[in-house]
């Protein structure tokens, strides 16, 4: 019963590793990750080792997945700023504005 | 050619690695099955310490100079982020105003988050302090309380979160809480035996005040983990959220609306 129980989820823990291995996209990744640790978490339950299994949740389904996202969102923030003012100034040569902000800000 | 060697090297590799896996896999004893030799050892002086948990009497009593160890890798980690992600001079353009992202938040959210953060920090207390009890302990508890405060940023905003937390209590925090695992060792040797040696009075079977330097250096791990974490995403959050205000009529309510939600 209890060996059922364990292969199971150690199947369930392969599952789930492979979505993260084959997931491209970081802030989706960072999702099947927080998953992928809950099911690590409670295989290691089913191994009768809580101890682990309560750092695992803390550190791996919770801490890691929402330090990549924060992550995530800064870099995506900084790639439109930048192609927001690239944009800026190729589609408006005219209106300086933006130029006359960048001028003042550095 | 030169394309497929490092495919092919690859898959020698991986190939390899499956067969000795599977085969050390196999040779394992069945969890739980064998006495191993020093699972029966480690039981042994866990019960000679009065410590119920004897991964915890492991981790801190029998091998705790190796978790001395582990405690200043995390503190060296966090200062190494926490340095890594300050504002630099040029980031914190003095002369317009900051705002920390927007704060409208669902009702259910909110409330959601204002139920559980006594609930994260009371369970993340018990986690520290029964430690030597139950299944947890300093670096288990400290994670759950670090992630009550992360409750308190969905639930509200960045402020809410400075002001649970403010970086001065928390960096002061987590260096006694490193600083007091040590200290805790130096009072053994103080003591007359070695360093972290477990000289406390241990105290009755079970009880919450037993088990020696167990308990105490269980809390001294839990400030240091529980800071460093909160330390650690919050300057991920800060580097995230901080952006230059667009306009200052509107950034002027939302704080507005902040200060007032807070009492």
């Amino acid at each position: 019963m209890t060996d059922w129980i364990l292969g199971l989820l150690v199947l369930l823990t392969a599952a789930t590793a492979t979505v993260v291995v084959l997931t491209r996209d970081p802030a989706r990744q960072a999702a099947v990750l927080s998953a992928y640790g809950l099911m690590l978490a409670l295989t290691m339950v089913a191994l009768a080792a809580p101890d682990v299994a309560l750092s695992q949740i803390g550190v791996g389904t919770a801490a890691v997945p929402l330090i990549v996202i924060l992550a995530v969102a800064r870099c995506e923030r900084a790639v439109r700023a930048s192609q927001a003012d690239r944009a800026g100034r190729v589609g408006r040569p005219g209106d300086s504005a933006g130029d006359d902000q960048e001028r003042e800000r550095s | 050619m030169r394309r497929r060697l490092p495919l092919v090297l690859g898959a020698v590799g991986a190939v390899a690695l499956a067969v000795v896996g599977v085969r050390a896999f196999l040779g394992l004893p069945g969890a739980g099955e064998v006495p191993h030799p020093y699972a029966a050892r480690a039981v042994a002086a866990a019960y000679a310490h009065t410590t119920p948990n004897a991964v915890v009497s492991v981790t801190l009593d029998q091998r705790g100079f190796d978790t001395l160890g582990e405690e200043f890798v995390l503190l060296a980690a966090a200062i190494g982020t926490v340095l890594l992600l300050r504002r630099l001079a040029e980031e914190a353009h003095e002369d317009r105003p900051h705002d920390y992202g927007p704060e409208d938040v669902f009702e259910a959210v909110r409330l959601v988050g204002a139920l559980l953060l006594p609930a994260a920090l009371l369970v993340g207390g018990y986690v520290v302090l029964h430690g030597h009890l139950s299944p947890g302990g300093g670096f288990q508890g400290g994670t759950v309380l670090a992630s009550g405060l992360y409750l308190a940023y969905l639930a509200a905003d960045y402020r809410t979160l400075e002001r649970l937390g403010p970086p001065g209590v928390l960096d002061t925090a987590e260096g006694v809480g490193a600083l007091g695992y040590a200290a805790v060792g130096f009072a053994g040797l103080i003591g007359g035996s070695a360093y972290l040696a477990n000289d406390l009075p241990h105290g009755v079977w079970n009880s919450l005040l037993s088990a020696g330097t167990v308990p105490v250096l269980n809390v001294a791990i839990g400030l240091e983990v529980g800071a460093a974490f909160v330390l650690v995403v919050a300057k991920f959050l800060e580097q995230a959220l901080l952006v230059p205000r667009e306009d200052g009529d509107d950034g002027g309510d939302r704080d507005a609306t902040a200060g007032e939600g807070e009492h």
